[in-house]
């Protein structure tokens, strides 16, 4: 199973589903990261985490553990 | 007031001589503030939502029809809580908990981002608030392009997609401005209404029915708006049936909900289900909508590029090294030569109050207690201006969420915010500054843990305590001396670092919570001055006020406590016939030392001092350094003033005064032996880096936890620290023969 912190620099995907616990997944649910959004990686920070990615035109730094729960395939 | 607001069925009826309550609502980064200050003008105040700290913001807005209260909410982007703070939102779009039912709720969307923007919006209009949108950023959708070619939906589309007015606002050129006051009086005048984007399930509606009936009469509609109305009451049901789940004793919810009604929704443990049904639905109606109105994708290249570079491996680490040093800089430097002219300009004004009034206790009291107290309040006044320059400077310009990026990964591993950097580094010029600056934080937990370890970081008055220690007591080059001063800084980050760790790991309520560390990194921007300027000047007002207060009633008190009672101990000798029979100006002055430290030894806080020693003996202190730490409490600097005192070489000695270092090395125990070891300056110059010896930083955590619980909590736990290592350090010291 492919997951966002799996996906490479610059690569757009698409989320499949979120996992987690309650609050922490409906948390991403309405940040708008919901099944069938599009997701890029934009950058890495210096030490490798957290990631930076674009979602729906808005900004975000998330954890790369935190990114393992979003479960994506990559867009064509 | 007009008439027209008393329309049968509008909440205004009830109170049809109040002004009407407009609630401004929105995503953060969405210019809420800027739009804010521009509609309330100078009439906006800062104050506190009850038993959290919180900002309130309130104004008067100007209507057509009359002076509205306008209320600026902390910005969401949901109104789903987990804590009390997030709870804000809630109570005041519905009117709980004290705040009153809003009339109007203005709702600010992103045209860069309108879907995300409208998820808020959407949930507010379950609820049956009468809303009104301001559609902001159209600067930023139009960039690159013309006029004609935005990437901002039509706003006359949009409103007939959401149902309510939508204006379109640039608050720094103040278009719109007008319109969206007009718009806000209309709707002042509408029904209420409840609009769902998507129908819930049989089985959630089942749901439902059983939460709503549970709502007690507060909550409900019928109170609430006068008029009863199912599909609200649904939407506040549903808040609670996707907020609040069993209690399991960790990392529980700290939701303000009545028992009946927490009871009611955690019989229906529907978990996930509920949470999917509602985000979904409101997503997929936004998804299928929204795309419809944006013209094209908003550019966003000049951010990127900008991130290129300052999130850049190398060149970015630098810039932010670079950013940081200034920071620092300011605060530790450039900050000082005010500083001290504001020292000055109260010493000049006590010693002109001397002359005129002439010798005598009022005379005293005015110079020493109210003088040097209302002095020491403002002595924080340039750092705290530059520091809130700086960190409105930066958190405007969009950089200081990159700063939390940037140091997530190693702040992360004391389960600290990446926030927590800049507070953190402007503890070494000052804790007061650095603990208004937890701020910056959206999360009462993360603000927490950091106001517990900044005292901790060597500040600025720690540094002629140490230099006073080290020059006088620790032998050894100039080389090994500076070495021994850096030591103290690492040492205070290590303990810092240390100390959040663990206690993150013990204390219940600083333990970090499983949700999601996301961070919004918008768009790079110029902030506006008069924003900064405006936020810059309403942190000092309330830090003057509140904390203000509480350190110059403490100055005044610890005043009091060296000064009284006047009468030296029966058998001293006469030092006023002894000082006039003196031969030389010299001589005159070392009985008035003498006498001072005669004073001070037989004071209040001189008693204390001997009371404390049996207690501080096994840290190899004696009573006369047990003064010096209860004189300190003013601020640590003090601690060489009250020293000189107690051992008549004047209380105008500074960490550099020679006669200060001789008498500290001369200084002799009643056996003979000298009281100043090497060992024992190393075991007070580590009491004085962990104890909270400084009772400004106690009445800001005071005035920003809002209650005594923190502070007291952060003296107890620094204190007993600062006894044990110190104890463990001179202990230990004998023990391999240092003593």
């Amino acid at each position: 199973m492919l997951t966002l912190a799996e996906i490479s620099l610059g690569q757009t995907s698409k989320v499949l589903a979120v996992d987690g616990p309650r609050a922490f997944r409906r948390r991403l649910l309405e940040m708008g990261l919901v099944p069938g959004t599009a997701v890029r990686v934009v950058t890495i920070a210096p030490l490798g985490d957290p990631l930076q990615i674009e979602v729906r035109g808005g900004q975000w730094s998330i954890r790369r553990a935190e990114a393992a729960q979003i479960q994506v395939e990559a867009a064509r | 007031m007009s008439d027209a607001h008393c329309e049968p069925g509008a909440a205004s009826i009830i109170r049809s001589n109040a002004r009407p309550q407009i609630v401004l609502a929105g995503n953060p980064n969405v210019g809420k503030t800027t739009l804010f200050n521009a509609l309330t003008g100078s009439s906006a105040k800062v104050s506190n939502y009850p038993g959290i700290t919180v900002d309130r913001r309130t104004g008067e807005l100007p209507l057509p029809a009359g002076i509205a209260d306008l209320t600026d909410l902390p910005g969401t982007y949901s109104l789903n809580a987990r804590s009390a703070e997030e709870q804000i939102a809630l109570d005041a779009l519905v009117g709980l908990d004290g705040d009153p039912v809003p009339d109007v709720v203005v709702v600010c969307l992103d045209a860069t981002q309108v879907a995300r923007s409208a998820y808020l919006l959407a949930q507010i209009q379950e609820l049956g608030a009468r809303c009104v949108v301001a559609l902001t950023m159209v600067d930023e959708a139009e960039r690159g392009a013309s006029a004609a070619d935005t990437a901002a939906p039509d706003a006359a589309k949009l409103a007939a997609l959401l149902g309510c007015e939508v204006v379109a606002v640039t608050a720094r050129t103040k278009r719109g401005l007008k319109e969206l006051t007009v718009a806000i009086d209309r709707a002042l005048r509408k029904d209420r209404a409840s609009v769902w984007r998507w129908t819930p399930s049989a089985d959630l509606q089942a749901h439902l029915d059983a939460v709503r009936e549970a709502l007690p009469a507060a909550w409900r509609t019928e109170t609430r708006h006068g008029i009863a109305s199912p599909s609200a009451d649904d939407a506040l049901a549903l808040w609670v049936l996707t907020c609040i789940e069993p209690r399991t004793g960790t990392d529980d919810d700290e939701l303000d909900v009545p028992a009946e009604l927490r009871a009611a929704a955690t019989v229906r443990t529907v978990a996930r289900g509920v949470d999917d049904e509602a985000v979904l639905g409101r997503w997929s109606w936004l998804d299928r909508e929204i795309p419809k109105l944006i013209r094209r994708k908003v550019d966003r290249s000049r951010t990127e590029r900008i991130d290129r570079i300052l999130l850049h491996r190398g060149v970015g680490f630098l810039a932010f090294l670079g950013v940081m040093a200034v920071v620092f800089m300011s605060l530790f430097w450039w900050s000082s030569p005010v500083i001290d002219l504001i020292d000055q300009a109260f010493k000049e004004a006590g010693a002109q109050l001397h002359g005129i009034l002439g010798d005598g206790i009022f005379t005293d009291f005015l110079v020493g207690g109210v003088i040097g107290g209302v002095g020491s309040v403002l002595v924080f006044l340039p750092q705290i201006l530059l520091l809130f320059l700086f960190l409105g400077f930066l958190e405007d310009c969009g950089y200081l969420a990159r700063v939390a990026y940037l140091m997530d990964r190693i702040m992360r591993t004391m389960n600290l915010h990446g926030r927590a950097f800049v507070p953190m580094l402007s503890g070494f010029a000052c804790a007061v500054p650095a603990i208004l600056a937890t701020r910056t934080m959206e999360r009462r937990r993360d603000r927490i843990l950091t106001m517990m370890v900044v005292p901790l970081m060597t500040c600025s008055a720690r540094l002629p305590v140490y230099t006073l220690i080290i020059g006088a007591l620790i032998p050894g080059s100039r080389i090994t001396q500076g070495l021994l001063m850096v030591g103290m800084y690492v040492f205070s980050v290590l303990t810092a670092l240390i100390a959040a760790w663990v206690m993150s790991k013990t204390v219940k309520q600083l333990k970090a919570k499983r949700l999601p560390f996301l961070i919004e990194l918008p768009p790079y921007r110029w902030p506006r001055w008069r924003d900064v300027m405006r936020m810059m000047w309403s942190k000092s007002s309330v830090f003057l006020r509140e904390a203000g207060t509480v350190i110059l009633g403490c100055s005044i008190a610890l005043w009091a406590l060296l000064y009284f009672p006047r009468d030296l101990p029966a058998g001293s000798p006469d030092y006023d016939a002894l000082i006039e029979r003196a031969p030389t100006a010299d001589a005159k002055q070392a009985l008035d030392d003498e006498r001072q430290a005669l004073h001070l030894a037989s004071s209040y806080g001189g008693r204390l001092g001997h009371a404390i020693e049996p207690a501080i003996a096994p840290l190899g202190f004696d009573w006369k350094i047990g003064v010096g730490i209860i004189g300190a409490f003013a601020a640590r600097e003090v601690f060489i003033s009250t020293l000189g005192i107690v051992y008549a070489v004047g209380g105008d000695a500074d960490e550099a005064s020679e006669p200060l270092r001789t008498a500290l090395r001369d200084a002799r125990r009643t056996d003979g032996s000298r009281a100043y070891t090497p060992l024992v300056g190393f075991s007070l110059m580590i009491f004085f880096a962990l104890a909270c010896q400084c009772m400004s930083t106690l009445a800001v955590v005071k005035r920003e936890t809002g209650g005594y619980s923190w502070p007291l909590f952060l003296f107890a736990y620094m204190t007993i620290l600062a006894w044990i290592v110190s104890f463990v350090v001179y202990q230990g010291g004998r023990l391999l023969g240092f003593a």
